[in-house]
């Protein structure tokens, strides 16, 4: 089950390194739009302290959400979509494979970037701290559930309108808790464990409901 | 043994079709009089005024029904869905596709009845209360079923998706609905107003009841009459179809 | 209470009326809509049932 999984992470990885224009789009599209706000709402600095946490998470839930079209979309388009489905190996198993690659090259590159984002809105260091953290449990979650999204609407015309209308709402919980933790952390006496608990719970949830999920969608939508 | 024999003809689209024309009368009928019933009483049986809130608190008498409706309704296209990917019964699937539009429908008038009801006792439209932000998540994702059934020509792939979906969300909505209302995970408890039914006064109880089970009459005239329509459009090469009366002329 | 205080509603007339008239229009419109779509669907087989129902 493990052979399986890393091949399907190198391999996908691999083909994402060699269209790079890919990864680099998605990050770009973080920083822009998180550039953005300021821009539109006023660069004063309590002001952007105070929607930070709200916007570093948008922007987030929205680069995760671009790339999610292309998750299962190479593969079906030239077919090793169908092998996979009836490959012996379990589908979670790969599916599981596949959202780790996507997040590897989506969401880990926007933790990475975060203190950036911290000096542009004036954050504190431990809200800088925090927003890593946060951003390190709730990013995976967007992409397992996002995986869902992708299954179901897979090869749909209108397709990422579409997805983003299906995965937004069910990407609340975590905008919610994501943004209050690194809201808590600005302020004196908050506590910010709490929140941490429940992104780990629904990190820990999604990792054992979403493959299977996605992978009960990728049948549905491959008959 | 008759009792199961019945069960298994009506779950055929062929059969369930005559039998939800001729039910359709009977639930306007009811609707209509229970709207008599709940209004009259709403309007003259009901104290004039509750304490601190005016004759707007009347507002209440439609503003519940359609809101428990708007709920209730996501609840039963989440079973019935549930029922066609288990038994594979196409019939399950269509009357999931029969009640989104309705569903939705009563969850915007919550919506629209909670921001009146919001103008008059906080004096805002909308304010991002919690209930009325769930309820708005609500209407997003009967939207979401119904965008995704229409972007899918395939019948079976169509609901079956639909169905995986509305299934997600329904997992999902403790969830969401305790974050909209619980931002702050280190001091919910206080939160929770519960307001017990029996505490409400008998008059109040009996008009919300009543007028509740008007909407919900209704929408089974509604309801029946969509699925009657799907029936025909999905099964529209079928030999039964091409004998009913309104088809053969 | 007058049949003007009825309406009127202490002031909040506009509120309660637009609420339960809201119901009811969106209510009868879903029937209506219903309605003419059932009748479209009708005349669509018929049609079908005419030319030798090719599909």
């Amino acid at each position: 089950m493990f052979s399986v999984f890393f091949t399907i992470v190198r391999r996908d990885v691999l083909l994402a390194m060699r269209r790079r224009t890919d990864v680099l789009t998605t990050l770009f599209f973080f920083i822009i739009v998180v550039s953005l706000f300021p821009l539109g709402i006023g660069a004063e600095k309590n002001t952007l302290r105070h929607i930070a946490p709200g916007v570093v998470w948008i922007a987030a839930l929205l680069a995760s959400m671009l790339a999610l079209e292309r998750l299962f979309e190479n593969d079906y388009a030239d077919g090793t979509l169908e092998q996979m489905l009836i490959a012996p190996q379990s589908l979670s198993v790969i599916v599981a494979a596949k959202v780790l690659t996507h997040w590897l090259l989506t969401g880990l590159p926007i933790v990475l970037i975060a203190p950036l984002v911290g000096l542009q809105y004036y954050l504190p260091s431990e809200a800088v701290v925090t927003m890593t953290q946060a951003l390190m449990l709730g990013t995976p979650v967007l992409s397992l559930i996002g995986a869902i999204g992708a299954a179901l609407t897979l090869g749909l015309r209108g397709g990422g309108i579409l997805l983003s209308l299906l995965i937004l709402p069910l990407y609340i919980p975590v905008l919610v808790y994501g943004a209050g933790a690194i809201a808590a952390s600005m302020m004196a006496k908050a506590p910010v464990q709490p929140y941490f608990m429940l992104l780990g719970a629904f990190l820990i949830l999604a990792l054992i409901f979403a493959p299977w999920a996605t992978a009960a969608a990728l049948r549905i939508s491959s008959e | 043994m008759t009792l199961k024999i019945n069960w298994f003809k009506y779950a055929s689209p062929a059969s369930f079709y005559p039998l939800a024309g001729k039910m359709i009368p009977w639930f306007a009928a009811a609707s209509a009089l229970l709207f008599a019933v709940g209004l009259y009483w709403s309007f003259f049986k009901t104290p004039e005024v509750l304490s601190e809130q005016k004759q707007y608190y009347k507002i209440i008498f439609i503003h519940v029904p359609v809101v428990w409706m708007g709920m209730w309704l996501y609840l039963v296209m989440v079973v019935w869905s549930a029922i066609g990917l288990i038994f594979n019964t196409r019939l399950s699937f269509m009357m999931s596709a029969a009640i989104a539009p309705t569903g939705a429908l009563f969850t915007f008038l919550g919506l629209l009845t909670g921001a009146i009801w919001g103008k008059t006792s906080w004096g805002t439209w909308w304010d991002w209360d919690p209930r009325l932000t769930s309820f708005l998540i609500l209407l997003f994702l009967y939207i979401g079923y119904m965008a995704l059934q229409s972007a899918i020509d395939d019948t079976r792939r169509s609901d079956r998706a639909s169905a995986l979906l509305l299934i997600v969300g329904m997992a999902l909505i403790p969830v969401i609905y305790w974050s909209v209302n619980c931002p702050d995970p280190a001091q919910c408890t206080a939160l929770h107003q519960r307001s017990g039914l029996g505490k409400i006064e008998g008059n109040i109880l009996f008009a919300m009841l009543t007028m509740t089970l008007a909407v919900w009459m209704y929408s089974f005239v509604s309801i029946l009459m969509r699925l009657r329509n799907i029936i025909l459009e999905r099964e529209r090469n079928k030999d039964w179809v091409a004998q009913l009366p309104e088809v053969a002329q | 209470m007058s049949i003007s205080e009825f309406f009127s509603m202490g002031g909040y007339g506009a509120y309660v009326w637009v609420s339960f008239g809201a119901t009811l229009l969106l209510m009868t419109t879903e029937i209506l809509l219903v309605r003419s779509r059932r009748r479209a669907v009708v005349k669509r087989l018929r049609r079908l049932l005419r030319a030798g129902r090719p599909s």
